[in-house]
This record gives structure tokens, C-alpha cells and sequence, in this order.
């Protein structure tokens, strides 16, 4: 479907085609403290003007109309509410595939029966490692045996098992071991996704980030596993595209096929999306999400190509990346419209080879992680860890 | 996988099978996925019903589409093409 050719500064070849995904990041709150949340690490300021009830279920009636079927509910955690089976019953009624993506911690006998009933699709619950000393050092909690519970009683209630486990230098070892945890848990999918450096990641990404050799090590064990296992649990590798030569099409494309809308209603392609500065996200408060996807100056901004500068604009390559992420060429170049620095033609892929080589040197990690928590949460926003955070952003 | 006229699928277990008004057409829902079908794959997985043998589908979609030449090898095709992609199970 094309759209009316907009004329305030917004791309013209747009394509606008229909929402397919609605991420509601329904909290910002959590009690575990992941290092490498890819929450922004303000979300503090978040935390006290969350969207109620009523206005979730206008944004799952609206999306559903626009055409998404997939529904994922995150957060923070999402079982910190005490309305996610209301929301669960709702998005049912509308035909989505519902996705409650947690850590576990909430969930207990009742919830989760109450969730069967209100007809939740599946459960994606996260893993962190074999040993419970990685699992609570990562996250800064007791979680471990918590997580194998939980793996335990959504298997018994017949939900497709659905594990995700997020990669970095502590845990990516243990590959093989993690996939022979999955295989025993009864996983009928397993993610390993390799960190993408965002939020708190991105703050700690001296502390996360494996080395080579790690990585092709883990690729290595992950094929062979697949190749054994086959379809009877699918494992998705999500690749560290820093150790690649070419960027991800992040998102499938900014605006093509994902929205998001996080806990105080703002409406996003993408997770990361409020790092870009000068640009104004809609918020379900003030407009419709019809509105918000197909006319907002935001959602446009990048659509198409007409918005690239070189090398991406004349590359042959354009079509299978777009440019690669918006949100990491700002991070780290501090302008947006530039290629993603992953690329090799990429005049700032420099700033990736230096992350790489810090991977060698002993020295770099010595800082303590930065857990997420809302205290740390706190110091980022009153400008606190300024020298921290201007190692990784180019921007102030 | 070769596929036999009597034998009887289902969608699979954890699939979800429906008609998309915005996008008009019939999609497969699965965690973490979802997948548009094209007009006459929707046509016959919308017959794939835990009930029917392929069989009885080839009958019925060959009343429906009278001047479609090699109709049951493309209905045949479509369904082990599903069973491939594990979109459907096998009842009998």
C-alpha cells in the first residue's frame, strides 16, 4: 500500500505496508537486574505514568484492526501486573497469537492456569545459564531455581516451551550444555540471542561482550546441535553482528512490519527507538495508533530509502539491510542517518574494530557491571555516570 | 515426504490457522512466527481439518476449481510442502 507523499521532511518512497507484530512493553518495572536489559536506562521516568487497563486494551483493538496478529507482552516483567489475564482475555476475543515474554517471576499455579483459560498462545520464558552462580550473578538475583520451576509448570500446561537465553562472554561457553538443559526441559524452541548492544547493554558492553573465538565456537556447536535434533526443537541463533562484516535489517525495516508500544503508551518501530533525538514519537494518550503507523512524521522517518546517505545510497547491497540500525549508527556515530557502523563500508566501522580488539585486553572489564536497577536507573537520568556512558555515545 | 490419498493431517500442535481481514488472506500463527498464504495454499490448508483425507480435499477443490489443469499435484504438493515446514501432523 503506498501512502500520501507527506512534505515535511519525510521520506516519499514509503511503503507503510500493515503492523503484522505489537510488542506492549506493558512495565518497565522488574525485579531481576539483567545486564545486558536492552530496556532504555532511563526507564526510570517511566515507571510512575504506565498506561491502565482500559488504554492497553484500545491498543490491542487498534493494532488488531490495523492488521497485527502477533502479540508479544514484555516489559520489565510483565507479571508485575495484576492485569495481564484481563489483557491476555482481550487479545484472545481479538484472534492474536499471544506471547507473554517473562522471566518468570510472578507466575505461579493460579496465574497460570488463569492465563490457559484466557487462551495465552505461549510463554517465552528467559534462561541465563547451567549454573545457578551465572544465572544470579547476571541478573543480579536469586533466580535460578525459580527459572527451572517455572520451565517445569509451563511444560505440564501443555504451552509450547519456548526458552530464551541472552549470550555474552560469561555464558556463551556453555552452549552445549544450555542446549542439552533446553532438550531436557521439553523446549520446543529455543532463541539464543547473542547481546545486541542497546541500554544497559551498551553500558556494559566492555563487561558482556565475548570474544571471537568464543562466538565461532558457539555458532559451531549450535549447528551441529540443530543438525541432530532437527525439528523436534528449533533453535534460532540471532547472530552478533558486531563480528560480522554486513548490518542486520534491524526490525525488518523501521515501520514495516513491527510496533511497539511501551508502558507509558509512547508508540515505536523499535525498541530503542527514543535514543534518536529532535524526533517526536506519538503517544496512544494523545492519538490513534492508525494515526501513529501510517501519518506520524517518526514512523516515516526512515521508511524506503529516500532518507539514505552514502555509502548505503548507492549501494548495491541497500535492498538487504537497509542501512542496517538506525538507533546503533546514532549511538555510536551520533547520527542517525549514517550506515551502521557494523558495515565495512562504513567510514566509522573503526568503532566497532576497537570494541572487538577490547575484547583482548584483560584490562577494559575491570569496571564493575552496571546492574539495571532503578536506583542505577536514577544516576543515568540526573546525568550521573556521564563518563561512562560518553566511552559508548557519540552524542552528549 | 510422500503423502498418501488417505491419509488425514491436522494443523500441528502450537499452529494456529485463520483468515486475516487486513490482510486478506489465510496465515499460520506459531511462536515467534507467522506466515502469509498465497490464495490456493490457503484453499487447501483450509480443508487440512484433522477430518478430511487428501483425498476428499483433491475431490472438493477440483469441484471448486473445474479448468485448473494439474490441480491434485499442486493440492498434493501444498500438503507435503505444510508437512515439511511441520505447519501440520498426521492423524492416521
Amino acid at each position: 500500500m503506498e501512502i500520501d507523499k507527506k512534505n515535511n521532511g519525510v521520506s516519499a518512497s514509503t511503503t507503510a505496508t500493515q503492523p503484522l507484530w505489537l510488542l506492549a512493553e506493558i512495565t518497565y518495572q522488574c525485579p531481576l537486574q539483567c545486564a545486558f536489559c536492552y530496556n532504555p536506562t532511563d526507564f526510570d521516568k517511566h515507571t510512575q505514568n504506565e498506561l491502565d487497563t482500559e488504554s492497553w486494551i484500545k491498543v490491542l483493538r487498534e493494532a488488531r484492526d490495523l492488521g497485527a496478529a502477533q502479540l508479544g507482552i514484555s516489559g520489565g516483567e510483565p507479571l508485575l501486573r495484576k492485569d495481564i489475564e484481563e489483557i491476555v482475555t482481550e487479545a484472545s476475543s481479538l484472534g492474536y497469537y499471544s506471547n507473554l515474554i517473562t522471566s518468570g517471576a510472578g507466575m505461579n499455579e493460579k496465574r497460570i492456569d488463569a492465563l490457559k483459560d484466557g487462551g495465552l498462545d505461549h510463554i517465552q520464558l528467559s534462561m541465563h545459564d547451567i549454573t545457578e552462580e551465572i544465572n544470579n550473578f547476571i541478573t543480579n538475583t536469586k533466580t535460578f531455581k525459580l527459572k527451572q520451576k517455572i520451565a517445569a509448570m509451563i511444560k505440564d500446561r501443555g504451552y509450547p516451551m519456548v526458552l530464551n537465553v541472552v549470550l555474552h562472554r560469561y555464558n556463551i561457553d556453555h552452549i552445549q550444555e544450555i542446549l542439552e538443559m533446553a532438550e531436557g526441559l521439553g523446549a520446543d524452541y529455543i532463541e539464543l540471542a547473542n547481546t545486541q548492544y542497546y541500554g544497559w547493554s551498551l553500558v556494559n558492553r566492555d563487561q558482556l561482550m565475548p570474544k571471537k573465538e568464543q562466538v565461532l565456537h558457539a555458532e559451531k556447536v549450535t549447528n551441529e546441535y540443530r543438525k541432530r535434533v532437527g525439528n523436534k526443537m528449533k533453535i534460532f541463533f540471532v547472530v552478533p553482528d558486531y563480528y560480522d562484516d554486513r548490518p542486520k535489517k534491524c526490525m525488518n525495516g523501521w515501520g514495516e512490519v513491527f510496533m511497539i508500544v511501551t508502558a507509558n503508551g509512547d508508540v515505536l518501530p523499535c525498541h530503542s527507538a527514543r535514543v534518536i533525538p529532535n524526533l517526536e514519537f506519538p503517544n496512544v494518550n494523545d492519538t490513534g495508533l492508525k494515526g501513529a503507523w501510517y501519518d506520524s512524521p517518526a514512523f516515516n522517518k526512515f521508511r524506503g530509502d529516500d532518507w539514505m546517505k552514502e555509502p548505503c545510497r548507492s549501494c548495491s547491497e541497500k535492498e538487504n539491510d537497509l542501512g542496517g540500525c538506525r538507533c546503533q549508527a546514532l549511538l555510536l556515530s551520533g547520527d542517525a542517518e549514517s550506515a551502521d557502523p557494523v558495515c565495512t563500508k562504513s567510514p566509522n566501522r573503526h568503532l566497532i574494530d576497537q570494541a572487538i580488539k577490547d575484547t583482548e585486553n584483560p584490562g577494559v572489564e575491570a569496571k564493575p557491571i552496571m546492574f539495571r536497577s532503578n536506583k542505577n536507573s536514577k544516576k543515568i537520568s540526573d546525568g550521573e555516570e556521564k563518563e561512562r556512558l560518553a566511552k559508548f555515545h557519540a552524542t552528549p | 515426504m510422500a503423502i498418501q490419498t488417505k491419509d488425514i493431517y491436522k494443523i500441528a500442535a502450537h499452529h494456529r490457522f485463520q483468515w486475516e481481514k487486513a490482510q486478506d488472506c489465510y496465515v499460520i500463527l506459531f511462536p515467534e512466527g507467522m506466515v502469509k498464504l498465497n490464495g490456493s495454499a490457503g484453499e487447501v490448508l483450509n480443508l487440512v481439518n484433522g477430518e478430511s483425507t487428501v483425498e476428499s480435499i483433491i475431490e472438493a477443490l477440483s469441484k471448486k476449481f473445474i479448468d485448473v489443469p494439474n490441480l491434485a499435484k499442486d493440492i498434493e504438493g501444498m500438503i507435503e510442502l505444510a508437512l515439511d515446514k511441520a505447519w501440520i501432523e498426521k492423524v492416521n
